[in-house]
């Protein structure tokens, strides 16, 4: 094997950070290299060094791709050495179609400069046959899922003739199946001579496909773990990473579930553009004081439906079915009505559902408890902000100030500004839904600890998330969602990682 | 080395709307010299008031306008129509000027019920739905003057925008009663950062040092009696600056302390975010437009009065002066971000500009080239100031 990259210290700086201080990272040809560290460690500001997105000059040290060093100015240079870098946020076209986006920059040309739309199509499909997904090159990019739009990225990142993938957390939106997809997809390219390097929060993905791992942590090289050779477990990585032992993954806790608080029936909810198709089938549940109750399922199951239909009608139409706190019927037609009754919806998507970037962390927490705050429509500033000063220091958002923009905070101090605000609503029910997506370890740990503070003071809590092991590690009961239907539930002592997939897969019984 | 991190952040937040209080002093400066201090002659500081307070008026609405998201493209439409309708009801009807005020209003309340109707309920984006309302106001404008120009208006209407209060307390030279109702209002304001002051320290919020805090009142305060003694040396108090002062304290007031206010932010930063924190948007985003056909109400019996009639054309590209003052202030193109006090300052520093260079006697060619790239040139401000912001992180 012989090195295809060689980033030799690597120090790039931001006005008052150092990003990166003299990273090093070396790559060997053909092999599938991953990188972890907790966010904010500097992995992300590392691929965009290297692929030129911070170009030559922005940074010290020497990058040396395959055996010279390279200066890149702009992606394209790094690009035309065949280095391609896909963001976590896909960068597809949705209105176009899967041919025109695989080339997009790169068009087919041919007799006098125009495109040549059979070359482009049928070149396009010999790529999709690549990645192996079956879609026609016709097909807008908007129709597919997250799943196959990734595919597509990496069928485009080899229509330029990829010698480098980097891949910026690829799984990160996947269910199960299509990681699992993607990740066969990598050792197939690594068979055709493709180097990936590969960032990723899971680490049971990496120590599944990983050939080495290089960890990062504050803007510096930690290790680099030859996954082969030294029989790397996960706690091993996490060590790396954190710099300390995490024991449990999951802070101990003991439910002391009282009556029950919410009671779900017969919910049933229809797509809002596609009256025909059910979402959410008849689906019923309940949720004590104090308990922290766990929805599992694939994505397109139906748990973000099921939580945002119950949260003021947010999503779906033709809703029916009955709600109960407390024993009694209620109504949540509006979001309005349903923070009135005690109900707290926590978005799965943080930015752009969750929080108002371009303001402050004061007026993110206040936002949806004006009320408690005015008098006769006027807001009382200054208790709103002793209220924020509050939950900065209990939930220990790592900010100096409360005037802070909420669009600079880490992803876990988001997250944390964005459960003050629910919390500051004084909910009896707390609906999460995946509260710990896109944050790292460390962060991880805070917010299932602030969760069992909150069942331990009487919440009821429903978790929804895509990682099985979490849902273990901190629900006291599990219901399994599957194609818009609830096929079970397991008490924490006997769900397992098997028995919840098998419940989360289970096909509509001789219907 | 947090407190100074916090101190920087609160100093880049502060730049786009301090940059504008710069610029706005370094333009009022650079034209009084090209001017040889014409600019700040009693008389002409009284016609600067004058000639832009319809437009200030327009821009209170508008930026709120902005802040949410939207923009309302009929605002110079509305400012005929109700207009039209003053003319009519008081000149051709004979009634009392008052009257003609409440149907103006009233119209003015009703166009804006009806935009705010198609862009909250139906959901169609305000720009088409007021470039439509832009159309339909000026053909409603010449059915209602049936085609030619109402004047003039009674003495009473006229003193809307034309009349001063003066002498009330006699003068020698200058004016004393509008000096005293200045002192008042400074005396206030005074008070009102006095008081907030002390509240801040009593939640322990931090503030600037007292001297500092002094210092910055006793400048905002000669700066004040400085413009209001002008003003006493000409004609006195307008009234139509009463009208202004008002109504720029009382948006200022909805903007930044009311819940009303808080949701147009919220609105116009994340619309999901605010939908899913219970904020009843249809709701606000009613109201909003409702709001500004009240404004463009005001600015039109105010343009009807200074102009001492109705015309089929009136208020024609008020829409995009009122729109540029709200961008030359620092209101976000993509909504979310924006002040009244801002886009007032940007209003002037138009009417400034315009009112320097016709004392210059500059071609208007020229003037309308040179506000172009002033537009041009703040919001361009404006995004490399986010980029800044955001390459910091």
């Amino acid at each position: 094997m012989s090195t295809i990259l060689e980033m030799q210290s690597i120090t790039k700086t931001f006005p008052g950070v150092k990003a990166l201080q003299d990273v090093n990272l070396v790559v060997e040809r053909g092999e599938i290299h991953a990188i972890c560290g907790e966010n904010g460690a500097g992995k992300s500001t590392l691929m965009k060094v290297l692929s030129g997105v911070y170009p030559h000059g922005t940074y010290d040290g020497r990058i040396l791709f395959e055996g010279e060093e390279v200066a890149f100015g702009s992606i394209n240079d790094s690009e035309d050495k065949g280095i391609v870098i896909i963001h976590q946020e896909l960068a597809l076209v949705p209105y176009l179609s899967v041919a025109e986006n695989i080339f997009l920059g790169n068009e087919q040309r041919g007799a006098g400069g125009l495109i040549d739309w059979n070359r482009t199509n049928a070149e396009a499909a010999q790529l999709l046959a690549r990645v192996g997904l079956d879609e026609l090159p016709v097909t807008p990019v908007g129709q597919l899922g997250v799943g196959k739009q990734q595919l597509i990225e990496i069928a485009k990142a080899l229509s330029k003739k990829v010698k480098l993938l980097i891949l910026d957390e690829p799984t990160a939106a996947l269910n199960d199946n299509d990681s699992e997809h993607l990740l066969e997809l990598l050792r197939q390219l690594k068979d055709h001579g493709i180097t990936s390097i590969m960032i990723s929060h899971k680490l049971n993905e990496i120590a599944e496909i990983a050939d080495s791992t290089t960890i990062i942590r504050d803007g510096k090289t930690i290790e680099t773990l030859d996954m082969l050779r030294d029989g790397v477990t996960q706690e091993r990585i996490i060590r790396g990473m954190v710099g300390r032992d995490l024991e449990h993954r999951y802070p101990p806790h003991e439910s002391t579930p009282g009556e029950e608080v919410l009671r779900v029936e017969d919910w049933t909810v229809h797509h809002p553009t596609q009256p025909d198709r059910v979402v959410v089938d008849n689906a019923s549940f309940s949720v004590r004081a104090g308990e922290i109750v766990g929805i599992a399922g694939l994505m397109g199951a139906g748990r973000t439906e099921l939580a945002m239909s119950l949260f003021g009608r947010t999503y779906g139409s033709d809703i029916r079915g009955r709600v109960y706190l407390r024993g009694e019927e209620i109504r949540t037609r509006s979001v309005d009505e349903a923070i009135g009754h005690g109900i707290a919806y926590a978005t799965e998507d943080r930015k752009k559902y969750g929080l108002n970037l371009i303001e402050d962390i004061r007026t993110n927490i206040s936002a949806a408890s004006l009320r408690k705050l005015s008098r006769l429509g006027f807001v009382n500033g200054n208790e709103e902000i002793k209220v924020a000063e509050d939950y900065r220091k209990s939930m220990n958002i790592k900010s100096p100030t409360v005037m802070a923009l909420a669009g600079k905070l880490s992803g876990g101090n988001q997250q944390k500004v964005v459960l003050s605000k629910w919390i500051y609503t004084d909910p009896d029910v707390l609906i999460l839904d995946e509260p710990t997506r896109g944050i790292d370890v460390g962060a991880k740990y805070e917010i299932y600890t602030i969760i069992n503070r909150l069942a331990d003071q009487g919440k009821a809590i429903v978790v929804i998330s895509s990682e099985l092991p979490e849902l273990l590690g901190i629900c006291d009961r599990i219901y399994t969602l599957a194609f818009g239907r609830v096929t079970g539930q397991l008490p924490r002592g006997e769900a397992t990682q098997e028995s919840l997939m098998e419940l989360m897969t289970k096909e509509r019984e001789n219907a | 080395m947090t407190a100074v991190a916090g101190l920087k952040d609160i100093f880049t937040r502060n730049l786009r709307t301090s940059g504008i209080y710069i610029a706005f002093v370094a333009i009022i400066g650079l034209f009084t010299i090209l001017t040889d201090g014409m600019l700040l002659s009693p008389g002409n500081i009284t016609n600067i008031v004058l000639q832009y307070s319809y437009i200030l008026i327009l821009a209170i609405g508008m930026v709120i306008v902005i802040i949410a998201g939207h923009i309302d493209l009929s605002v110079g439409s509305v400012v005929a129509l109700t207009g039209a309708v003053a003319a009519v009801v008081v000149i051709k009807n004979g009634s009392p000027w008052w009257l003609g005020v409440l149907a103006a209003l009233a119209v003015g309340l009703l166009v804006g019920a009806w935009q705010g109707f198609w862009v909250a309920f139906v959901g169609i984006p305000a720009f088409i739905v007021t470039l439509a309302g832009m159309l339909l106001f000026r053909g409603m404008t010449l059915q209602v003057l049936e085609n030619v120009s109402l004047s003039p208006f009674p003495a009473a209407y006229q003193k809307i925008a034309g009349g001063f209060l003066n002498g009330i307390l006699g003068g020698n030279g200058f004016d004393v009663f509008t000096l005293v109702i200045f002192a008042i209002a400074i005396a206030g304001y005074a008070f009102s950062q006095l008081r907030a002051r002390q509240a801040r320290i009593k939640y322990q919020q931090a503030v600037e040092s007292f001297p500092l805090f002094v210092l910055k009142l006793v400048l905002i305060a000669a700066v004040v009696m400085a413009f209001a003694y002008q003003l006493s040396r000409s004609r006195g108090l307008p009234i139509v600056l009463i009208i202004l002062g008002v109504l720029i304290l009382a948006y200022q007031i909805v903007t930044t302390k009311t819940v009303f206010g808080r949701h147009v932010y919220a609105i116009g930063g994340n619309l999901h975010a605010a939908e899913l924190s219970g904020v009843k948007v249809k709701k606000i985003n009613f109201w909003i437009f409702v709001n500004m056909g009240f404004l463009a109400a005001v600015a039109g019996v105010v343009y009807s009065s200074r102009s001492n009639g109705a015309q089929p054309q009136a208020g024609n590209m008020f829409e995009l002066d009122a729109i540029a003052a709200c961008f030359i202030g620092g209101a976000s193109t993509t909504g979310g971000v924006g002040r009244v006090t801002g886009a007032m300052v940007g209003g002037l520093i138009m009417g400034v500009m315009s009112n320097g260079m016709q004392l210059m006697g500059i071609d208007q060619s020229v003037q309308q080239m040179v506000k172009g790239l002033v537009l041009l040139l703040a919001v361009a401000f404006d995004i490399y100031n986010k980029r800044r912001a955001g390459a910091a992180r």
